[in-house]
């Protein structure tokens, strides 16, 4: 056993010793990364850092940080029933519109893959054009305008199944499902480029492949041939919708206001916003901050686990 | 002449497909797809078109009910209110705009040189931690910039940034996106392009600017597009105060909460807002998706 562990630091050091050398003969590496991996770690990773660091305290940027233990997240848990409101909103949007964005992302992808050429550029720039056009999606607001003037109203009480307007977008009872319809909307981001060029680039021999072997349908095509080859670009494209779907805070703020009647339409993110930005208790908000980056990351990995099965 | 030829040749093309058609499809569910498709693609660009229409309509067309969807008497009248309205403003308009250009051009060659820089290396060379680095990279991916918000105010506090053009522009800079998708185009390069110019004699920094980056054209469009896209919605609203180093996006924004009454100002102001980005990405949306064939994310 003594021997063993000799031998295993023996090792250890002449590995760390050609790490050394290699470090050395590789300095240009070096040099060509360092303004890329400095400013990374600057406004990437130390931020994490001290956000998780800073969770533990009390801070309000005046006095400095007085340690207060888990106190913090004690708090969140048990006392702030509006944080509650804000995790159940964002799971529920996150749980609705997530999945459902990627596979309409994947859907769409997969269905004008076949188009010619000409229709399929215009068919990306339509579904693509609503995730960058900004803050348009403000016109859902002239839509859903709460007085008689306001579109889905008029029709409603035009049609006889209303005979006042509703306040779409200031009672609690609408805002979620307008909102996730909004998101729903503006799903088809990064990821749907992603899949669009992925299912270009499989190998047309594989299908032919395929033919011989019996494969009889669209969807055998699909789940035995189309899928395990697009394996890489579905994980970069749920990397992109878990990331999108808890960080949801734009559309709920500008269309039910911040804060909205009730909180009812209030996410983690606008939380962590009003106690950071507004209240200035940095710490708290740290510890939001905290909690989102745990949660985000553990469902990209049990979400690459899963995908990681797909077409066997 | 060759205009022509290239326009039979295309059909040529297109009968050689038509023939090779698979043989697992039957011509009604194609039809099926195709009506279902057609009918998506309409519900996703009615509010586009609306929210373009409606900036084209004129006062008595825009509050009329049933609604038309095209305008009447299209008219530019609200995008010249909207100008009155931006000569009224306290700051003179030209300096958000001056003020977004500087912010969204900056950002983007920066972002643009350090993030190939480091997507070179990276790529091509095997030097201890460039692995690990890139992971780390990768996870960055997955938490928004809501998570680091907070802390980066107070590191931009820290550095006295707050309240300058540089709290927007430098942390753009590391965006792990733009690094992520160069350094996976990167890859499909071959590496005896560059060891053939290193035997020619060329230094790492002649290789990476004269053979890397003329090769690698669509990754570097799609990462001005994505920085133009995310610089130019940039509101600039946490960690710049004064009024004169604003953003277009905030002051076109203030026109737009302004009510009712400015309904159809706050449409054209929409329509401006998304006229630039969705026209970079027309315009090279070939190259996107070039780069985006590469982007996938292998465990």
């Amino acid at each position: 056993m003594k021997e063993y562990i000799r031998k295993y630091f023996i090792l250890r050091r002449h590995n760390f010793k050609v790490a050394v050398k290699k470090a050395k003969r590789s300095k240009m590496c070096y040099a060509f990364l360092a303004p890329y991996a400095i400013l990374f770690t600057l406004f990437y990773i130390l931020p994490v850092v001290t956000s998780i660091f800073f969770s533990f305290t009390y801070y309000n940027i005046l006095e400095s940080p007085r340690f207060i233990g888990l106190q913090n997240y004690v708090n969140l848990l048990l006392q702030d029933d509006i944080f509650l409101i804000g995790v159940k909103n964002t799971f529920l949007i996150a749980v609705i519109t997530g999945p459902l964005g990627y596979m309409m992302s994947f859907l769409f992808a997969w269905l004008i893959n076949e188009l010619p050429r000409w229709i399929r550029t215009i068919a990306v720039v339509i579904f693509y054009a609503p995730s960058i056009a900004g803050n348009l999606f403000m016109i859902f607001s002239i839509f859903f305008r709460g007085d008689a003037y306001g579109y889905i109203n008029a029709l409603l009480m035009d049609l006889g199944i209303i005979d006042a307007p509703i306040l779409w977008l200031i009672n609690p009872q609408y805002m979620l499902p307008i909102c996730m319809v909004v998101i729903l909307w503006m799903s088809l981001g990064t990821g749907f480029l992603s899949f669009v060029a992925g299912l270009q680039g499989v190998d047309r021999a594989q299908y032919e492949a395929g033919y011989m072997d019996g494969v009889r349908n669209r969807w055998q095509e699909l789940w035995y041939i189309t899928l395990p080859n697009m394996k890489p670009m579905l994980m970069f494209g749920a990397v992109m919708t878990i990331t999108q779907s808890f960080g949801v805070c734009d559309v709920t703020m500008n269309l039910c206001g911040y804060p909205s009647t009730d909180y009812a339409a209030r996410t983690v993110v606008t939380h962590l916003f009003d106690y950071g930005f507004s209240r200035f208790e940095m710490g708290y908000a740290s510890a939001i901050a905290t909690m989102l980056f745990l949660v985000m990351i553990l469902c990209n990995k049990a979400i690459q686990s899963l995908l990681r099965r797909v077409g066997t | 002449m060759s205009r022509e030829k290239r326009e039979t040749s295309t059909k040529q093309h297109i009968m050689l497909k038509i023939k090779r058609r698979q043989p697992n499809r039957s011509r009604a569910v194609d039809f099926l797809i195709y009506l279902f498709l057609f009918l998506m693609a309409a519900m996703m660009a009615f509010p586009l078109v609306f929210a373009i229409s409606s900036a084209l309509k004129p006062l008595d067309e825009l509050f009329r009910f049933p609604p038309k969807l095209f305008a009447q008497n299209p008219t530019m009248d609200n995008f010249q209110d909207l100008f009155v309205t931006m000569g009224k403003s306290w700051v003179p308009f030209s300096r958000y705009i001056l003020n977004t250009v500087f912010i969204t051009v900056a950002g983007t060659v920066g972002h643009l040189i350090i993030a190939s820089m480091g997507a070179f290396v990276l790529s091509k060379y095997d030097f201890p931690g460039g692995k690990t680095f890139f992971r780390i990279v990768v996870v960055a991916l997955m938490f928004s910039g809501y998570v680091t918000a907070i802390p980066n105010y107070l590191i931009l506090n820290s550095l006295g940034w707050i309240d300058t053009y540089m709290a927007i522009i430098i942390p753009a800079f590391a965006a792990p996106m733009g690094l992520f998708l160069m350094k996976q185009f990167m890859e499909g390069l071959p590496m005896s392009l560059i060891e053939a110019a290193k035997i020619d004699g060329a230094n790492e920094w002649r290789v990476f600017t004269r053979i890397v980056m003329p090769n690698v054209k669509p990754a570097w469009l799609t990462l001005t597009i994505l920085s133009v896209q995310s610089l130019w919605n940039n509101g600039a609203t946490t960690f710049i105060y004064s009024e004169e180093k604003k953003t277009l996006v905030f002051a076109l924004q203030q026109i737009q909460s302004g009510g009712i009454a400015r309904t159809g100002q706050a449409a054209a102001v929409a329509v401006i807002m998304m006229v630039v980005p969705v026209a970079t990405f027309i315009l090279s949306e070939s190259q996107v998706l070039e780069t985006m064939a590469s982007s996938g994310l292998k465990d």
